[in-house]
């Protein structure tokens, strides 16, 4: 903890410690990143492997945590509860004690179970039994559960001393400006659980001024991207997730962000969406020239910084161009590479877009 | 005599842990998503389940009122009394379906829709949401990239070292049928079959 004081006025600022292990990790996939953001998936693999040298075990038995179905208002608690500990279980089973889900939801609902279990000692019991019944397995809770993103920022100094460049723009050395957005169950629910807490969160920010950049402060940097779960999933009332992200954007706007970076599957996804609907609807973009703020996720900034081709790292599957950031970084990439599908095949490229450009 | 509706309330974890006597402060209504765009105050549903008045719970049961929410949590965080108003929605959520007042709303008729989406994805796929389901026409704000993706899926997502429809571990993979019937096992043994099957012959009988 840090603290800074004057006579007049008493700032506490509190960096909430976190036990972040330091190897030897289950990964537990997200469903919305696999299907939305699958070069996301494979450079956190390709990270912690090649780069930080660190053993993580990715388990072909695992399944969804169900956790858009629960937050959607479908699911029992006891189902959800109980696809949790068959997560743990096959953990254990696969000799791992170190729990980390890549989605933000899941992150939650992870620690959600965990912490009622710990306050209610008859629920841990009900998770046995239910768990036993219908799979025949048994679990524990695990030693130690983060966020992915917790895996990054722990290594994010080891990171920087490998990087090929910085977050800064090519012709005036200037830190690019980049809005970080965390998402909501990462550390709203159980504050104690995030880098920083709910108030400060430092896991990305932590991340983006290690590596150069500079992290923007703007009204609603903590309101929610809107997902709102059921009222993304039900078609009539898409405009919650697209009013709340549009809320935003109008705050932000006027800070000019050279990129937005966020941990959530869900966040990453809305973000970079949106831009492209109110683009289209309404002839309104936020970034520069026409274009849209490119939003990355934290492994797609860290790849960068790595030296990653931006295609391996799958940007291309952003309906926002990135191509602005890669230009004021000094990224060469080669844009007749972009559309490619496998081993060079030719597949054609999307149709573009009636008003954002890309 | 029969349990009230807010014995039933009590059973639930969710509203053990989310309600410590509301001060009625509204923090949480300043702070909500929902209530930035709807006619929406959490609030009023803390407040409403607070009188114990089985009537006035039945009526948020039967409302439109308790969809609104987007679960985001943001009041956990906000409230000085540690309170969660989500973890209440959640609670009188899981009981509209549980009593089958659901129906009453149509709110909470949608629910239906979500069941056949996400609900059934999870037992058909072991994904929550699957990219083969994800049409542009149901989703527009997709985007052309994602028509592009979709059409490409097999080349796009090996380019990406992605194993769609493999066997074994990857981005992608199949989930086995051994571990599909697990998760089907899970929704059987937990009850979620069961209320899967009640909201599928309650939408055949209203049509």
């Amino acid at each position: 903890m840090t603290m800074k004081e004057n006579n007049k006025t008493r700032i506490v600022w509190r960096e909430y410690q976190k036990e972040i292990a330091d190897n030897n990790y289950y990964y537990a996939r997200s469903c919305i990143r696999q299907n939305f953001f699958p070069g996301s998936e494979e450079a956190f693999i390709k990270i912690v492997r090649d780069v930080l040298g660190r053993d993580i075990f990715d388990d072909p038995h695992q399944t969804t945590c169900s956790g858009i179905a629960y937050h959607c208002g479908v699911l029992p608690f006891d189902t959800t509860m109980t696809v949790i500990a068959r997560q743990f279980a096959l953990m254990y089973e696969a000799g791992y004690q170190n729990f980390i889900p890549s989605c933000v939801t899941s992150f939650g609902i992870y620690t959600e179970m965990v912490e009622t279990w710990e306050h209610f000692p008859d629920i841990f019991k009900k998770a046995k039994k239910l768990l036993k019944a219908s799979t025949g397995r048994d679990f524990e809770m695990p030693q130690n559960l983060v966020h992915t993103s917790d895996i990054i920022y722990k290594f994010k100094d080891e990171i920087a001393a490998k990087s090929k460049l910085k977050l800064t723009h090519k012709d005036t050395g200037k830190p690019l400006k980049v809005v970080e957005h965390i998402g909501c169950h990462y550390a709203k629910i159980f504050p104690h659980h995030g880098v920083g807490g709910a108030e400060f969160p430092q896991v990305l920010a932590g991340m983006v001024k290690t590596w150069g950049g500079e992290v923007i402060d703007y009204p609603e940097r903590r309101h929610c991207c809107g997902f709102g779960f059921r009222n993304y999933v039900i078609k009539e009332d898409r405009s919650y997730p697209l009013s709340n992200t549009k809320l935003k954007f109008e705050s932000m706007e006027s800070y000019k962000p050279d990129f937005i970076v966020t941990n959530c599957p869900g966040c990453t996804y809305f973000l970079d969406r949106w831009q492209y609907v109110i683009a289209e609807t309404e002839g309104k973009t936020y970034g520069e020239n026409g274009y849209g703020i490119p939003v990355l996720t934290y492994e797609e900034m860290a790849g960068l910084v790595l030296g990653y081709d931006p295609w391996d790292l799958g940007m291309q599957l952003h309906q926002v161009s990135v191509e602005p950031l890669l230009d004021k970084l000094g990224i060469s990439y080669n844009p007749a590479e972009k559309y490619l599908g496998h081993n060079g095949e030719s597949i054609g490229e999307p149709r573009k877009p009636e008003i954002l450009k890309v | 005599m029969s349990e009230t509706l807010y014995e039933r309330l009590k059973q639930d974890v969710r509203f053990e842990e989310g309600l410590n006597a509301c001060i009625n402060c509204g923090i949480c209504t300043a702070n909500c998503p929902a209530a930035r765009f709807y006619d929406y105050d959490p609030r009023m549903i803390v407040v409403t389940v607070q009188t114990l008045k089985e009537e006035e719970i039945e009526g948020l049961l039967k409302g439109d009122t308790i969809w609104y929410c987007g679960e985001c949590l943001s009041c956990k965080t906000r409230c000085p009394r540690e309170n969660t108003p989500g973890y209440i929605v959640q609670a009188l959520r899981s009981l509209s379906i549980d009593t089958g007042y659901y129906k009453y709303s149509k709110k909470g008729r949608q629910q239906i829709k979500v069941k056949r989406t996400v609900g059934d994805n999870i037992l058909k796929h072991g994904y929550c949401m699957y990219l083969d389901e994800i049409t542009l026409e149901e989703h527009p704000e997709q985007g052309p990239v994602w028509d592009w993706y979709r059409n490409n899926a097999h080349s796009v997502l090996k380019r990406l070292g992605a194993n769609y429809k493999g066997n074994g571990a990857g981005t992608m993979r199949d989930i086995s049928q051994n571990d599909l019937d697990e998760l089907r096992q899970i929704f059987v043994e937990t009850g979620a079959e069961e209320r899967f099957e009640k909201m599928e012959e309650y939408d055949h009988e209203r049509k």
